[in-house]
């Protein structure tokens, strides 16, 4: 199974989602930014970092970058693609997730263990957790506050598009503690927190059994083994 | 050459974190009485040629598509260089 990952100009964790994609059991595919060639990936991860240094808005740039009109096409055929953080902006700016992400409440940069609740098992990317299960991930960001409209939130929540909220902190100031969505078909799936870095144990936040053993990102990755290799 | 220029405001309804920190920067230099501050973007657009009907069209489409974003932002003006009769280039506002 080959799972791509594209790099923007700016992006920082493109090698550790491909380095978590690897230990979940998949071959990672380095994806360039200015190519128009998906190299027959079976799902793609849009990676945290700073495209494009945040330029016009985050993941603006991006979003209209030559690869993204092939991620566009793919995921409207059903491919999962994952967007962490900035990859999280992309995929609102490219209108593949409604809504958009403001500067956080706080106006700081925000760095924690944050505790998430999955509020939807039924997407490529989660379909290896329950719903209502807490997780806890790394979440580092500057531009993290989820916002929409009235009428687009309503549509959001009454379709259960949210995938992921806050729990404990709402660190950013996001609308309904909301830290991620999944669109309609549960393929494409967003989120600010990031699961390529709680991966592998040594490595991950902190859990009661253990120092940094935390490994609950993994699952993401395995999720969508499990959804590619059932189609 | 002609200069199209695009400006764009953050919804009034969204929080504004920059205009906050300059407000309580306002605030420390015994500026008080500025309740609030927000902060937009002026965005120029220089253009090789005549301002025509199709590039004013697609700079209207553009703003919206590509220099804001809908979903937290607005764009409040976007103001067409005038064919003036002497040359001069005097501004109108759309």
């Amino acid at each position: 199974m080959r799972i791509g990952v594209v790099t923007f100009p700016g992006s920082l964790d493109d090698r550790d989602a491909q380095r978590a994609v690897r230990i979940a059991g998949a071959e990672p595919v380095a994806l360039w930014h200015g190519d128009r060639e998906l190299q027959g990936v079976d799902a793609i991860v849009l990676p945290g970092g700073f495209s494009y240094g945040d330029y016009l808005r985050a993941g603006a740039i991006a979003a209209v970058s030559p690869i993204m009109s092939e991620v566009r096409e793919a995921a409207e055929r059903g491919m999962p693609v994952l967007g962490i953080c900035n990859g999280f902006q992309v995929l609102v700016e490219a209108h593949l997730l409604p809504g958009g992400l403001i500067r956080n409440a706080n106006q700081q940069f925000v760095r924690r263990d944050q505790g998430l609740r999955v509020e939807n098992a039924d997407t490529a990317w989660t379909r290896d957790f329950a719903t209502g299960e807490e997780i806890v991930i790394p979440l580092k960001n500057a531009d993290g506050g989820y916002t929409a409209d009235a009428e687009t939130l309503r549509r959001i929540e009454g379709e259960g598009l949210v995938a992921f909220r806050y729990t404990g902190v709402n660190p950013n100031g996001s609308v309904n503690d909301i830290a991620g969505l999944r669109n309609e078909r549960g393929n494409v799936v967003g989120l600010m927190p990031h699961p390529e870095h709680a991966v592998e144990p040594g490595f991950g936040p902190d859990t009661s059994r253990r120092m940094r053993s935390g490994v609950d990102g993994l699952r993401f990755f395995s999720s969508v083994i499990g959804a590619v290799a059932a189609v | 050459m002609p200069t199209i220029v695009v400006e764009i405001m953050p919804k009034a309804e969204l929080l504004d974190p920059q205009g906050k920190a300059v407000t309580g920067a306002l605030a420390r230099l015994g500026h008080a009485e500025f309740s609030e501050v927000r902060i937009g973007k002026r965005i120029e657009l220089t253009v090789d040629g005549p301002v025509t009907e199709e590039l004013r069209a697609a700079v209207e489409r553009l703003a919206q598509e590509l220099l804001s974003n809908a979903v937290i932002e607005d764009v409040v003006a976007i103001t067409f260089p005038e064919p003036a009769l002497d040359g001069a280039g005097a501004q109108g506002v759309r």
